[in-house]
């Protein structure tokens, strides 16, 4: 059983890992390439001090939450890591005691 | 002390500082040359990785480009930095977890095939070696500008200081360097910044000043974005903020040129090969982190000289009489840089959209090095902004001399010439080549091509339509297959390099010839998708990679365990 757990633990790691990438890269496309360039004309409507929206987004916010995506990516990976390691070991250690691995 | 001594003085002790760190960073083992031994922390690589892209491009021209192009300088802002969430998502965690030492060697294991290896080995000497003749040019001319030597002995010594560190020290000592130049860098890049936009508005924070109200002057109290929209109207220039208008980029051309800068960015071999040097994936994942925000920093910066400098330059400029001009006018009117032609011969200097009545030719440079002069910062500040760009040419030179220099010592030579090789031997190479780099790009920089300007497009173009689609379905796809990824390597160039050299360097169409209005800079996002294209289709043609290669993958897809090199697994020459 603990070949298949390592394996399903592996699977499990996986997915969760291209669950938060798929997520983190539509607001990526959605900020930069969405608010910045494709909404850009309406959302330049609106005023937020002196910055048309739109323009703030373009040169300034999608920069911002650029970094803030890599941080958010950073950081839950730590868990998912940690997660990963815990479940591996745990697999491995239920696995039968001649160790065939 | 004048502003020659200064930059005398200043400059000096950063060469020094470089000097002195090469020495203490010398290297004596191919891992140490090639990947610094990977053992840079995250923040540190963060940094070098900052120094490693900001090129002479990014800290003497950008802010320029974008005064001129007001919200079309939004492809190079977000171009330039959305690459990088790419790269912390889908490429650096698992080019660290494979190990090895550079990217078409990890081409040529996962494609298990030393032709694909090859063809990437070409792409990364040549996507190198354009960019490398850009940054020597550029050392050679802040030195004419700010000390008076020919342009060319300024890339002597400049190609002198870069031989040393990078022969010597390899890897370990380019990384301790870049760390040191992206503090002088930075420092110089926002010192003028924060003054000009405390002199211009009251706020300190440039990003926040940007938004503001202008403090003094015929336009107080408008908001400045608002100013310079007005004053683009007199003048009879499209908005600074206008969006797809006549005299503007369309909306296609941005969204094309913007994925093609960002995805070329993730697939540039000397931005890659930073995150080989950090000690595991997770170790990546941060890097890029840090690497963006110290990035971020200037690039953040950036638009807001931009459009101080405009309104500045325009309204100390535009209408006055040519004798009251400035004194920084006069300065750098030597340079040739800044123009006056008296059209009517009224002796007053009038800016105009209409060419017919412009009478002032300013080239986009000038933004950035002239800005100290414009805000009447001290002697000390420009002598910085000099230091500040010569860091920025010289930081990037050596990532990219690296590159190339590991291409032809460990891709060519280690593994298809002379794969007997001892370690020390290879180590001699390594150097060898990393000096005959020098010497060619230092060729290069002193007879600089005309086509610079078209080929850097060809560089970003390239990387795009090449490197990143088979980087990225190397990792998350086991089913792409060798034939598939060389195909779609050979369809994405040859259709990049066609696009470029039909419409850029033969001249045979005009812009509206372009296919669907996208500009040659902005066809690298098309070549891309014809490579994710063909090589997906190709793949499933062609029969699966071998069973090893398929768990080469899984590995690499997992977290970092210590004392594992996944690559190893795949040659049979790891530690078992």
């Amino acid at each position: 059983m603990s070949d298949q757990g390592v394996e399903r633990a592996r699977a499990a790691y996986w997915r969760k890992n291209l669950r938060l990438l798929v997520g983190l890269l539509a607001v990526w496309f959605g900020c930069s390439f969405g608010l910045g360039i494709l909404l850009v004309e309406p959302l330049d409507r609106i005023h937020v001090g002196g910055f048309p929206l739109g323009f703030w987004f373009a040169q300034q916010g999608s920069i911002y939450i650029f970094i803030v995506l890599i941080l958010v990516y950073a950081r839950r990976m730590d868990r998912v890591d940690a997660e990963y390691a815990r479940d591996a070991a745990r697999e491995r250690a239920d696995g039968p005691p001649d160790g065939t691995r | 002390m004048d502003i020659r001594s200064w930059t005398y003085l200043i400059v000096g002790l950063t060469f020094a500082v470089y000097i002195g760190i090469a020495v203490w960073s010398r290297v004596r083992t191919t891992a140490g040359f090639y990947v610094a031994g990977r053992g840079v922390p995250p923040l540190i690589n963060g940094m070098a990785t900052g120094a490693d892209w900001m090129s002479a491009a990014s800290f003497i021209s950008m802010a320029g480009l974008i005064s001129f192009l007001g919200y079309d300088g939004t492809i190079y802002l977000m171009g330039w930095t959305g690459g990088y969430v790419l790269l912390a998502l889908l490429l650096a965690p698992y080019l660290r977890k494979y190990g090895r030492f550079t990217v078409p060697e990890f081409v040529g294991d996962r494609y298990y095939s030393q032709a694909a290896r090859v063809v990437a080995v070409f792409c990364a000497i040549f996507i190198s070696f354009t960019y490398v003749a850009g940054q020597m040019r550029g050392v050679g001319i802040v030195f004419s500008r700010f000390l008076d030597v020919h342009i060319d002995t300024g890339v002597y010594l400049g190609m002198t200081l870069v031989f040393v560190y990078a022969v010597l020290g390899g890897m370990r000592g380019i990384t301790y360097t870049q760390v040191a130049q992206y503090v002088v860098l930075i420092v110089a890049y926002l010192i003028p910044a924060v003054a000009i936009s405390l002199k211009m508005t009251g706020n300190p924070i440039p990003q926040l000043g940007f938004g503001s109200t202008i403090s003094e002057g015929a336009h107080a109290g408008v908001y400045l974005l608002q100013a310079i929209d007005e004053i683009h109207r007199e003048l009879g220039l499209p908005e600074y903020t206008g969006t797809f208008v006549a005299g503007k980029k369309s909306m296609v051309d941005i969204l094309a040129i913007t994925l093609a800068l960002m995805v070329g960015t993730a697939g540039l071999p000397h931005v890659l090969i930073r995150f080989y040097t950090v000690p595991t994936a997770r170790a990546a994942r941060w890097s890029a982190l840090w690497a963006l925000f110290f990035i971020g920093l200037l690039y953040t910066t950036a638009p807001a000289v931009a459009t101080f400098a405009r309104v500045n330059m325009i309204q100390t400029l535009h209408g006055v009489e040519y004798a009251d001009a400035p004194a920084w006018f006069k300065n750098w009117e030597t340079t040739g840089l800044i123009e006056f032609h008296d059209r009517d011969g009224d002796g007053v200097m009038r800016y105009s959209g209409d060419p017919e009545q412009n009478e002032l030719r300013v080239d986009r440079d000038i933004i950035v090095l002239a800005n100290p002069e414009i805000a009447r910062l001290p002697a000390w500040v420009v002598a910085l902004v000099a230091a500040g760009a010569l860091a920025a040419a010289l930081s990037t030179a050596a990532g990219l001399l690296l590159v190339i220099s590991a291409s032809v010592s460990h891709d060519l030579f280690k593994s298809i010439f002379t794969p007997d090789m001892s370690e020390g031997q290879e180590l001699t190479l390594a150097r060898v080549s990393a000096g005959a780099a020098v010497l060619v790009a230092g060729y290069f920089g002193v007879n600089p091509p005309d086509y610079v300007a078209a080929v850097v497009a060809f560089a970003f173009g390239l990387a795009a339509a090449s490197f990143f689609p088979v980087l990225v379905l190397g990792v998350f796809s086991k089913r792409v297959t060798k034939e598939g990824a060389i195909s779609g390597m050979l369809a994405g160039i040859g259709f990049t390099a066609a696009y470029i050299l039909w419409f850029k360097m033969l001249g045979l169409g005009d812009a509206s010839d372009w296919w669907f209005g996208i500009s040659p800079e902005g066809i690298g996002s098309i070549g891309m998708l014809i490579n994710f294209a063909v090589t997906l289709t190709v793949s499933r043609f062609t029969p699966p990679p071998p069973p090893e290669v398929q768990r080469m993958v899984e590995e690499i897809r997992l977290p970092s365990e210590p004392h594992r090199e996944v690559a190893g697994d795949v040659r049979g020459d790891a530690p078992a």
